[in-house]
């Protein structure tokens, strides 16, 4: 590792599936920042079938715009020569080649096999099935899908410590029977992971059955007992495994593991452990989201009640592998149905020209909105992907199953039962977005608007997007170098857009939901005298006296507060009777929030149901005054579309 | 700099065409470097182990797990045939009997003493790959397969549906610009290479079904269509597994669009001769575009021409708009503007100028612009 090394000059880089990301970090004076940005596309495929050489040209392009020189002979130069010359360390992240793809199984699907795929989700993998003794299938059947998968690792669950043989063994002969063929490489033999009941019968039964087949590896139990679940021992084999066995079948990776100065890590993972660090570094609690083109990620950090009634962050990554915004764009449609994206939709399209233009979109995935209508049937689409990754999410981040509680005659009238979703959105204090149709949204306005349908944040919530989505890098290199990634990820990668204050609660059009006053750090006059009299820049102006804002927000209207990035204003929100901010319905909270790019977003649009007008003509009425205060889109030009 | 445009696809009239052929897993070769070798040749083969069926016997016959052992008749590896005893047990000195019979042909695969089960092989099932297109056998992979090199015609679609199948090319439509009608398709059309136009509706190409050609060639089709014909929504763009009973190219896209003029009269030129298509089609990692491959016969040996090496896009440059609102119009590149330039999305882009086949000079992002590739 490089750790001891003096880190000045830093090259990171993410193999996606189609493009090869490098970043330059530097330390300026006492600080780390990002200096320069390259991308090529990715080159595991053929004719290439080489991943440095995509990594090379991703760098060369850093090369070119810095006037530095990173590569010679087409080898990274290793060592930093002078401030022209060289690096100090190289890290990577990879999810190329369709990353890490594992199949797990556990003894009960709600426990042990919930267990298995919370640590394989975890580790960066995408979960292809889930084999559990009371799956619904009968065993011809789980071997038929077995056999059909092809994964690059299993992870076997299942029994606490002392627990289950039996199932275990049932559970083993049928991966056995199956002997499933790896995806990558004709002739090496599948890791398999056995991470079950401890107890030598059990492990003895597995290695038996298992042993001579498949490469086998055994790890702690990671639901040791049905309270606690210890996944720790077997992401790290993941990962270990990941670089040992998938990674040397992919073309050019050994040559690039020979370049990192710390072990390449799956992109997903990288992530996840910047929004970890994220989380605990500012004792928040975070949602984070990665769209792509074929998959999209959720991470998750909430605090949870452990088994001996300490509180722990809780972390969760969840995948879901056809939600994305161009391979997948066709099953993000057929999976939220028309109706969904089309509540978006300010104008009509019909059903024949909508089919045949996301299916276009998924068979030529580069191209990039050109019109109006495009892009906002686009941004309809990502609202209802980004929304259904995430019911996903809060379906997989729960708390442990099957555990018996101790129940006070208060817990008897709130009826809690083990296995509920960790995500609370009223607790969650930060949403950070990340992927094409977030980062690059044509205006920073349009990512809070998104991020605001499809999460639909409650109390107040801070938003921001990954600037040029480089929390990956980040991620790999926090393993090497802390201080750096995180002095990037603060200064460089995080883009506030701004704070959503929602109340959860349900009423009237028209009706009362919460009285505001937000303390504005200029006044009025001040404000006129630099935007120019009653200035559009500026559409809150008439509610002010003053630095003071008031005002009443409606039930089904948005207001926004333009606060620019680095002020703060405190902000008194009184909800009406029936709505919750955060203190208890109907009572008052103050707060001071931070600014971003869109301010301050005041969402009474209810929660819990949050509702769109059923009817057609109240609905493209709402959808474009939404629009215009979250000043989304250029209206003019929307109008034009909607009187097409 | 990453090249900001999508490599058109090919319409080569005369390349070679190199196609691997490779086994699922280990198998014989049967074919060496040099053969000749036409589309039904079988290259390679190997046995895929037959499927596993479990039975517990601990349940069947009422006894304890670890007492499976003794009852089985069969041992682990011996011969079983469906409705053959495999396991007995007696009780009360032998005056009650359970017994379990193979529900398959096969082999005993595996006795279990924990759980009391008992796999059951299926006999293997032999999977031959052939060669799937005229011509010689230029490489072996010892044990994998082989790769088998053509001259000829080669014509990738832009998305396709069902597998590899051979047939011999008709083409219907009068021109580019013609609809693929249900009454234009004829009995003598079955395992044909069916060529039409623009496009096809659904009666169509339950026709084409019905008639049982080989495949279907148009420019567009509808997705409300496919739909209705796959009877499910098509989620993820990985195709070639559809079982509809022939091949389905598109060669533009979804909706109504006409088929390239070249890739038309490519086509037309090659009339009568043996073509192998496939339709499967996969835009994710490994991009694999659905193929028209018509071999030529000619020897590759010499040949230096077109080798399917692509290369960025010039002034000049012939090329089609992927993208709404000029979605399927053909034209010229003018001008390679550098800097960026926003459009009505407020999208920041590199352009070109391109000048429509109607005359009129359009801006467009590169990104929404394939390079016709001649």
């Amino acid at each position: 590792m490089g750790d001891k090394k003096e880190m000045k000059t830093i090259i990171a880089t993410d193999c996606g599936s189609t493009t090869t990301k490098a970043i330059l970090v530097e330390k300026v004076g006492n600080e780390y920042r990002l200096i320069n940005r390259g991308e090529a596309p990715t080159t595991v495929e053929a004719p290439f079938e080489d991943v440095t050489k995509g990594a090379l040209n991703a760098i060369n392009e850093i090369e070119d715009l810095s006037g530095r020189k990173f590569i010679e002979n087409d080898l990274l130069i290793k060592e930093r020569k002078n401030d022209k010359e060289g690096m100090d360390i190289y890290v990577s992240t990879s999810s190329a080649g369709g990353g890490l793809q594992m199949m797990v199984a556990g003894v009960v699907k709600s426990m042990t096999g919930e267990s298995a795929q919370r640590a394989a989700l975890g580790a960066g993998a995408i979960v292809m099935d889930v084999i559990a003794t009371n799956d619904g299938r009968l065993p011809h059947q789980r071997i038929e899908t077995i056999r059909n998968l092809r994964p690059d690792m299993i992870l076997l669950a299942g029994g606490i410590d002392g627990g289950t043989t039996t199932h275990i063994a049932e559970l083993a002969e049928i991966i056995a029977a199956a002997d499933p063929r790896p995806r990558l490489g004709i002739g090496y033999q599948l890791p398999i992971i056995y991470a079950g009941n401890s107890d030598e019968k059990a492990r003895k039964i597995v290695t038996d059955t298992v042993g001579g087949k498949m490469a086998l590896e055994i790890v702690d139990n990671i639901r040791p007992t049905l309270e606690h679940e210890n996944l720790g021992p077997a992401r790290h084999k993941i990962h270990n495994l990941f670089m040992e066995h998938v990674m040397q079948q992919a073309p050019g990776y050994k040559k690039l593991m020979s370049w990192t100065d710390a072990p390449i890590m799956p992109t997903p993972g990288a992530v996840g452990s910047m929004i970890q660090t994220v989380a605990e570094e500012r004792n928040m609690a975070v949602v984070g989201v990665d769209i792509g083109g074929a998959t999209t990620d959720v991470f998750s950090v909430f605090e949870s009640e452990n088994e001996k009634g300490d509180i722990e962050k809780v972390f969760n990554r969840t995948v879901s592998a056809n939600l994305g915004m161009s391979y997948s764009i066709s099953n993000v449609f057929a999976e939220a149905g028309l109706e969904n994206v089309m509540r978006w939709m300010p104008m009509h399209m019909d059903e024949k020209k909508l089919r045949n233009i996301v299916k276009n979109k998924m068979i030529r995935p580069t191209t990039i909105p050109e019109t109006l209508e495009s892009l906002v049937f686009e941004q309809a689409i990502a609202r209802e992907a980004l929304r259904l990754a995430f019911e996903h999410h809060k379906s997989l981040a729960v708390g442990l199953k099957g555990v018996q509680q101790q129940r006070t005659i208060s817990d008897a009238f709130e009826q809690t039962e083990s296995g509920q979703s960790l995500v609370d959105m009223m607790r969650l204090d930060m949403i950070i977005g990340s992927g094409g149709v977030l980062s690059h949204a044509p205006r920073r306005h349009q990512s809070a608007y998104m991020l605001i349908d499809a999460f639909l944040p409650e109390g107040i919530t801070t938003l921001t997007v990954d600037s040029i989505f480089m929390m990956p890098q980040l991620g790999v290199l926090a393993q090497v170098n802390k201080e750096a990634a995180t002095q990037v990820f603060e200064r460089d990668c995080l883009v506030y857009l701004g704070t959503c204050i929602a109340p959860v609660g349900k009423g009237k059009i028209g009706s009362p939901v919460m009285d505001i006053v937000v303390e504005y750090p200029i006044d009025r006059d001040e404000i006129i005298k630099k935007t120019g009299a009653e200035s559009p820049h500026f559409p809150v102006i008439e509610d002010m006296t003053g630095n003071v804002i008031k005002r009443t927000v409606t039930y089904g209207e948005m207001y926004r507060v333009p606060l620019e990035l680095g002020h703060s204003a405190k902000v008194i929100i009184k909800p009406y009777k029936g709505f919750d901010i955060g203190a208890g319905a109907g009572k008052e909270l103050s707060a001071t929030v931070n600014g971003g790019t869109t301010g301050i977003i005041f969402d009474a649009r209810g929660r819990r149901p949050f509702t769109i007008p059923a009817d057609n003509k109240e609905r493209v009425k709402k959808l474009v005054e939404w629009t215009k205060v979250m000043d989304a889109c250029d209206t003019v030009a929307l109008e034009k579309y909607i009187n097409e | 700099m990453a090249q900001a445009f999508t490599p058109g696809l090919k319409v080569t009239k005369e390349t070679i065409v190199k196609k691997k052929r490779i086994l699922p897993l280990k198998g014989d070769v049967m074919v060496k470097v040099g053969d000749t070798v036409d589309y039904g040749t079988v290259v390679a083969k190997t046995d895929l182990p037959g499927n596993v069926i479990p039975i517990n016997i601990a349940n069947q016959l009422g006894v304890a797990a670890n007492e499976v052992r003794e009852c089985m008749i069969k041992k682990e590896g011996d011969s079983i045939v469906k409705g053959e005893k495999i396991a007995m047990y007696k009780s009360f000195f032998g005056l009650f009997k359970n017994h379990s019979v193979a529900p398959i042909t096969g082999t005993i695969e595996n006795i279990s003493d924990v759980t009391g089960q008992v796999l059951l092989r299926e006999p293997p099932l032999p999977i031959e790959v052939d060669a799937y297109i005229d011509g010689t056998v230029t490489e072996v992979i010892e044990n994998e397969g082989v790769a088998v090199e053509c001259m000829g015609s080669f014509i990738q679609g832009i998305f396709g549906l069902s597998g590899e199948r051979s047939g011999e090319i008709i083409v219907v439509a009068d021109s580019p610009e013609q609809e693929l009608q249900a009454d234009m398709l004829k009995p003598e059309h079955k395992d044909k290479v069916v060529v039409g136009g623009s496009y096809i509706r659904l009666d169509a190409i339950r026709k084409a079904r019905q008639i049982g050609v080989a495949a279907v060639v148009v420019g567009g089709v509808d997705d409300k269509d496919l739909r209705a014909l796959l009877g499910y929504d098509i989620g993820v763009a990985i195709t070639g597994h559809e079982k509809i009973g022939f091949t389905l190219i598109t060669t533009e896209g979804f909706g109504e669009m006409n088929m390239a003029k070249r890739t038309f009269d490519l086509l037309k030129e090659n009339e009568g001769k043996r073509a192998s298509v496939n339709g499967a089609t996969q835009i994710r990692a490994g991009v694999m575009r659905p193929e028209i491959i018509i071999p030529s016969g000619k020897d590759i040996k010499g040949y230096k021409g077109d080798t399917g090496e692509g290369r960025g896009l010039q002034i000049g440059d012939p090329i089609r708009i992927i993208r709404e609102p000029l979605f399927g119009e053909l034209g010229t590149i003018t001008e390679m503007i550098s800097d960026l330039t926003m459009m009505e999305s407020e999208t920041m882009v590199r352009v070109f100028r391109v000048k429509l086949a109607n005359g009129e000079e359009r801006t467009v992002p590169r990104a929404n612009v394939e390079r016709i590739e001649i």
